[in-house]
């Protein structure tokens, strides 16, 4: 029973719009590019062939003869929301649901070699219910198990078929701080040099070319390694204390190879000019602003906007709790630092800004500029029209189209929606309803 | 109780005198049921009218161009903006593009039992040794220095909360209401003449936690055992009350019991923690079975498919905005909850459960009030902040006190910068009983706890 009903979800899940051949016309919308800038008023975008032609105001761009015609007047038009940072497609249910979570790795005797790719499902409710909220891509890598490293991440979209993978050896996840700290043993000195090992056994150097092979690591995971201390891969390093981050810093100045990514930064404010000297985007949780922790004392909602004020570029996503189904949170979380412009003494972002750490700047962090994430010519046609705002509470995304497919808005969420949108008892059992 | 007072009133009494001959007969000695009783006192304020504002009174109502008047700690007037007469005792604020309501009350909070930071040395919310600690009263875990209170405050507007103790237990015992007040004791910040709570559970915390632990391990066991801490609970109860009412031996004191046996006199209320709404149905079934109400459903991820009974209970559900599938009990979870239950004429609530979204309330509200939008029903955002202030203090017992605008009651105010179902607003003031206790322009009204003094941030914006 269970399994036919999820073999007739599925399928009305791939049953979603086929690619339209013809070019399409999307026109009289406000238009937010993604690229940090303002929201354009009766912008055009230009979709064809799976990708952007053109965006911008009207009469700026040329309407193709023979284009599908779509009127957005009302409307908020935008790129496809990018989750910075997600595991939404690695687990079904958190908890005591054997079978349908693979969001960590576990008991693995590997860890920087593990490949989420093999774990995405892409009809898991958490994708259709970011999809149906405009979330179209996603960075996303398992939790850790013992190690810390937790694996390769991937890029993913959010449409209805079985090809989720964008980019697969997006980035590589390691955890320093207290996390890290509990991994290696109990000390921040202990994860560290865990980390320095498996850098220095991928760089094949000194002592470590020589020794037997005594590795925390496994083969396969210093192999994985090897594109990471050639900057190929970026290294995507959660820290929060601002010493901590330091460190991190003053690390990288021994391996100038590594293309890093700090997430977490809960104290980044603190040490926000060296971050923006070192040139590493960081990826934060907008609202964090409580000490949950020793090493987020100092974290404050004004964290971002420093950061930013200093140069840093910055991401913002739910990243510390509900990784697994969160993503279509984001936009709110980027409203929310909006909304510090007005509270005085708090350092805010600026809508077009907001906008970017939702969009453009985490595709950038993982070398998808101009990709995903922005409206521009030659970037992937992920648009998502909106009823308003799409920052705003009470906006929802109407349509979304993924590399230019239109994508159904269905999910779990909707069908169970509609079941029970009155209760009374009808000439059949609810169960009859669908 | 009345007993005890009648009978040593009447010492000479024939009855008393008799029943004073032998000991078994000894006049009835009663407990005082409030030994850790509120020592809350509101902070003093100004007389202080706001003028020219949005407001929504909390029952539903909207009022443009209004203006709200507070003295001596209470609402002293509500109306437009002809309605109320300003003197020049009265500090008058501009509300201007601005809008006022009551405070949030937030019925599902940790604050100061998992407070922050939350390391294992402050993990005090669930006694989880035994099924039923219905013997423990958690305003002994709050710690007052959490830094979250301050947080939910200055962001979220919340003038009162409700702290349960956890969902390991079938029964988690007495939950407390506090004011959203700094004090050095928890019973400074006690609501005073707030009713108690009893946290109840079903579901899938129970049978997890004690499962490999001699039971319940299933949720057969769970109501089970359930049932036989009520079937106690009734035979303590009569034992008591004919105790207070003949004397005789004093029947053994049991502070589980205790609790129970308030739950069955009316006195406690009950805050069960359940997510399906085959078990809430289940719950429903036994507080009739037994001769008690249930006043909320904590979650109450499903309540959108049995909201007729729920209804017909008055039983309120406290829900989340959005949280779904992280275990299996909330699979089911939909956005559309909340305005489903107020569609269909119950109870809503929008409950944090957590010490961020707590300082979000608001935001929650907005998102539910837009799914439901997107179904076609028409609830206005003044109705809707029923599910923050009104409906949380009809469930908690201090709907008399608190949880609207309305002349006088205790003056538990917020003056958002803008629309409050915005993202882009926040809080510029808020009011504690009549004491202005967060103010945006004023960093000295930006409460700091003893445990951020002299850390890093201390002070700082939050």
């Amino acid at each position: 029973m269970s399994r036919f009903a999820l073999t007739a979800l599925a399928a009305a899940l791939v049953a979603a719009s086929p690619a339209i051949a013809q070019p399409v016309a999307i026109t009289g919308g406000k238009l937010a590019l993604g690229d940090g800038s303002a929201p354009i008023d009766n912008g055009v975008v230009i979709l064809e062939d799976g990708r952007i032609v053109a965006a911008g105001p009207a009469g700026s761009v040329a309407v193709p003869a023979g284009a599908v015609m779509l009127d957005a007047r009302g409307k908020w038009v935008s790129p496809g929301l990018v989750a910075p940072f997600s595991r939404i497609g690695l687990a079904e249910v958190d908890l005591s649901a054997d079978g349908s979570d693979d969001a960590s790795i576990g008991d693995s005797p590997h860890s920087a070699a593990i490949d989420v790719t093999w774990s995405v499902n892409p009809a898991a409710s958490p994708i259709g219910v970011a999809r149906a909220d405009g979330v179209t891509r996603a960075l996303v890598a398992p939790g850790p198990g013992d190690r810390i490293f937790s694996g390769q991440g991937a890029v993913i979209d959010t449409a209805t078929d079985y090809d989720p993978i964008t980019r697969a050896k997006a980035f590589q996840l390691v955890y320093l701080g207290e996390a890290g700290a509990g991994m290696a043993g109990g000390s921040r000195s202990g994860s560290v040099l865990e980390l320095r090992e498996g850098l220095r056994r991928a760089m094949g150097e000194g002592a470590y070319r020589d020794l037997p092979d005594d590795s925390l690591l496994t083969a396969a995971d210093i192999e994985a390694l090897v594109p990471v201390v050639k900057g190929e891969v970026p290294l995507m390093v959660v820290a929060n204390r601002a010493v901590d981050i330091v460190n991190l810093l003053r690390l990288a100045q021994e391996y100038r190879g590594l293309d890093l990514i700090l997430m977490g930064a809960a104290e980044g404010h603190l040490v926000a000019d060296r971050i923006a000297a070192a040139g590493v985007p960081v990826i934060v949780e907008p609202t964090q602003n409580r000490p949950g922790s020793f090493e987020a004392l100092a974290a404050t909602q004004s964290n971002a906007g420093r950061m930013v004020a200093a140069g840093v570029e910055v991401a913002a996503a739910q990243i510390n709790d509900f990784l697994t189904r969160s993503a279509q949170n984001n936009r709110q979380l980027a409203g929310n630092l909006v909304a510090l412009t007005r509270v005085p003494g708090h350092t805010g972002v600026s809508w077009g800004q907001a906008f970017a750490m939702i969009t453009s700047t985490p595709a950038a962090m993982v070398g998808l500029r101009g990709e995903i994430g922005v409206l521009a010519p030659g970037a992937r046609a992920d648009v998502v029209l909106w009823s308003g705002d799409p920052l705003e509470l009470t906006s929802h995304a109407e349509r979304v189209w993924i590399d230019g497919v239109e994508q159904s808005l269905e999910n779990r969420q909707t069908a169970l929606a509609r079941r029970y949108r009155y209760p009374q008892r009808e000439a059949l059992p609810k169960a009859y309803r669908r | 109780m009345r007993s005890i007072l009648l009978c040593s009133a009447a010492l000479a009494t024939s009855a008393c005198a008799t029943a004073g001959a032998s000991d078994t007969s000894e006049a009835p000695r009663l407990f005082d049921p409030n030994p850790y009783a509120s020592t809350y006192a509101a902070y003093p304020g100004v007389p202080t009218v706001i003028t020219g504002a949005t407001v929504f009174d909390g029952n539903g109502g909207r009022i443009d161009n209004g203006a709200v008047w507070i003295e001596d700690g209470i609402v002293r007037g509500v109306g437009s903006v002809d309605d109320i007469l300003v003197t020049g005792e009265m500090k008058v604020i501009d509300g201007t593009g601005m809008y006022v309501t009551p405070g949030i009350i937030d019925v599902h909070s940790h604050l100061g039992n998992y407070p922050s930071p939350g390391v294992s040395s402050h993990s005090d919310g669930n006694e989880a040794v035994d099924p039923n600690t219905a013997y423990v009263w958690t305003e002994h875990s709050v710690w007052p220095q959490d830094p979250g209170f301050s947080r939910a405050l200055a962001n979220g507007g919340v003038t009162a909360l409700q702290v349960l103790p956890g969902s390991a237990n079938l029964f988690g015992g007495r939950s407390v209401t506090l004011k959203n007040v700094p004090g050095r004791t928890v019973m400074e910040m006690k609501f005073p003449g707030a009713p108690y709570g009893l946290k109840m559970a079903c579901g899938e915390n129970p049978k997890r936690v004690y499962g490999d632990k001699g039971g319940p391990g299933t949720r057969m066991g769970n109501i089970a055992n359930t049932r036989s801490a009520w079937i106690a609970a009734r035979a303590y109860d009569a034992k008591w009350d004919k105790y207070e009412a003949e004397g005789g031996d004093r029947p053994d004191r049991d502070l589980a019991l205790d609790t129970l046996r308030g739950v069955l006199d009316g006195d406690i209320r009950i805050h069960n923690h359940c997510y399906r709404a085959d078990e809430m149905a289940i719950m429903l079934t036994m507080a009739e079975e037994f001769g008690y109400s249930v006043a909320s459903f904590q979650h109450a991820v499903e309540s959108y498919k049995i909201t007729d009974l729920l209804r017909e209970a008055g039983t309120c559900s406290a829900m989340w905005a959005d949280w779904y599938g992280f275990k299996m009990e909330a699979y089911d979870g939909i956005p559309q909850n909340v305005a489903y239950v107020h569609d269909a004429g119950a109870c809503a609530i929008v409950h944090s459960d957590d010490p961020d979204g707590i300082q979000r309330l608001n935001q929650e509200a907005a998102k539910a009030l837009a799914a439901g939008r997107r179904m076609g029903i028409e609830i206005s955002e003044a109705e809707a902040w029923q599910w923050l202030s009104a409906n949380p203090a009809r469930s908690l017992g201090i709907f008399e006190q608190t949880g609207s605008l309305e002349p006088g009651k205790m003056a538990d105010v917020v003056l958002w910068n803008g629309n409050p179902f915005s993202v882009y607003t926040r809080p510029a003031k808020v009011w504690v009983d009549g004491a202005l206790l967060y103010d945006a322009e004023d960093p000295a009204r930006r409460p700091v706890s003893d445990f951020e003094l002299g850390q890093p941030g201390m002070g700082d914006v939050k």
